[in-house]
């Protein structure tokens, strides 16, 4: 261990720390809306085949989580919000972190090709890519508009649990990706809004240093816009159906409020209440993709007892 | 003298190598359970046998016995 970390030499990293490689957090949004894209799809999938099919696109986004963390290492640590991860803080190694990001790729990627079709182990191994190397590498450092395009990354899993049903790519799980991907800006812009960042000490381009806190606004709104009709289109593809056109309507129509409500905005009234309305649209958005996932889920189960769909 | 190891990185790394043992267990279970899976899903049980890829003349019906 090299004499600058900051953990005594005597440190051995446990199973924790390298559970945490994995960016625990964002896997569980990964395990929901692969599992919704798997039970979905209109061919069923073995009970077991479709756990470890789930467990693959888990462990494969936690090792991309892995690889970003590696390739981050150096940043991290200048910012408070990543300086206790476990490179920064010296209990996990860099290499370790590579390696450990390596392997469960390969195995994720190819157990998920063993056990379901190419298709998806193809996917999958897309999605690992994107996120360590044209997220990580490229976009994040190089331009403000990386948490637009890096978001694809977070968009794909439940295109590969649709893969792993029907071994296939249709309008329904295109449009699921682009429900999260149109998702993501405005969800992690209002955020921005009233996090303080220190993102401008490590020289990472985010849209409220490098453009502004208006242009965000301005970009909440635009986003959410788009986001509208892929969010009802879903709705009258085959795995739409009434419930989920209702919950639709309701939470764009909540969630285009929220954005509106941000764009009129200034600075002045954000700190006169505390960003009171960013912090409420932030968890609008949360709600938004749930509800919209929790109703595919509904109708998907009742349409086995002839309801449900169109 | 009786065979003892007593060293201290053992009682460090007590924790990790637990770890990796409970993945590796958890591995062997996926395969086999994958294995039990794939093959109970061919059906016909003819197929678990030609599943070896070796062409085996013997299990092969011969015409007009079917």
């Amino acid at each position: 261990m090299s004499d600058i970390s900051a953990q005594d030499s005597n440190y051995e990293a446990n199973m924790g720390d390298y559970f945490a490689l994995l960016k625990p957090r964002v896997m569980s949004l990964v395990v929901f809306t692969a599992l919704v894209g798997l039970l979905v799809a209109p061919l069923p999938v073995h009970p077991f085949i479709g756990f470890v099919s789930i467990l693959c696109i888990a462990v494969g986004a936690g090792a991309s989580g892995a690889l970003n963390m590696w390739w981050d290492a150096d940043i991290d640590q200048l910012m408070k919000r990543t300086a206790t991860r476990p490179i920064p803080s010296g209990r996990v190694e860099p290499g370790e972190a590579l390696g450990i990001g390596l392997a469960l790729s390969g195995f994720a990627v190819i157990l998920l090709a063993l056990a379901t079709n190419f298709l998806a182990a193809f996917l999958l191994a897309f999605t690992i890519f994107f996120y360590a190397v044209v997220y990580s590498m490229f976009l994040k450092r190089a331009t403000p508009q990386n948490i637009v395009i890096g978001g694809a990354a977070g968009a794909f899993p439940p295109m590969i649990g649709w893969a792993v049903a029907t071994g296939g790519i249709s309008i329904e799980s295109i449009l699921m990706f682009a429900l999260i991907f149109m998702w993501t800006p405005p969800h992690f812009w209002a955020l921005a809004l009233f996090v303080k960042s220190d993102y401008g000490n490590a020289g990472v381009p985010m849209l409220t240093e490098t453009h502004g806190r208006d242009a965000t606004r301005r970009h909440v709104l635009i986003y959410t816009i788009l986001l509208v009709p892929v969010a009802l289109g879903l709705g009258i593809t085959s795995i739409g159906g009434p419930i989920y056109m209702a919950v639709a309507v309701v939470m764009n129509a909540w969630f285009l409020k929220g954005a509106f409500d941000i764009y009129r905005r200034d600075d002045a009234a954000c700190e006169a209440d505390k960003h009171k309305v960013e912090i409420g649209v932030f968890k609008v958005s949360l709600y938004y993709l749930f509800a919209h996932f929790c109703a595919l889920l509904l109708e998907a189960a009742l349409r086995q007892y002839g309801l449900g769909g169109w | 003298m009786a065979i003892k190891v007593e060293h201290e990185v053992h009682g460090r790394r007590k924790n990790r190598n637990y770890g990796v043992l409970m993945l590796l267990i958890g591995f062997v279970g996926i395969v086999f359970g994958l294995t039990v899976v794939k093959v109970l899903q061919l059906g016909d049980a003819r197929q678990f046998e030609t599943f070896d890829h070796v062409a085996r003349p013997q299990i092969v019906p011969e015409e007009g016995t079917e």
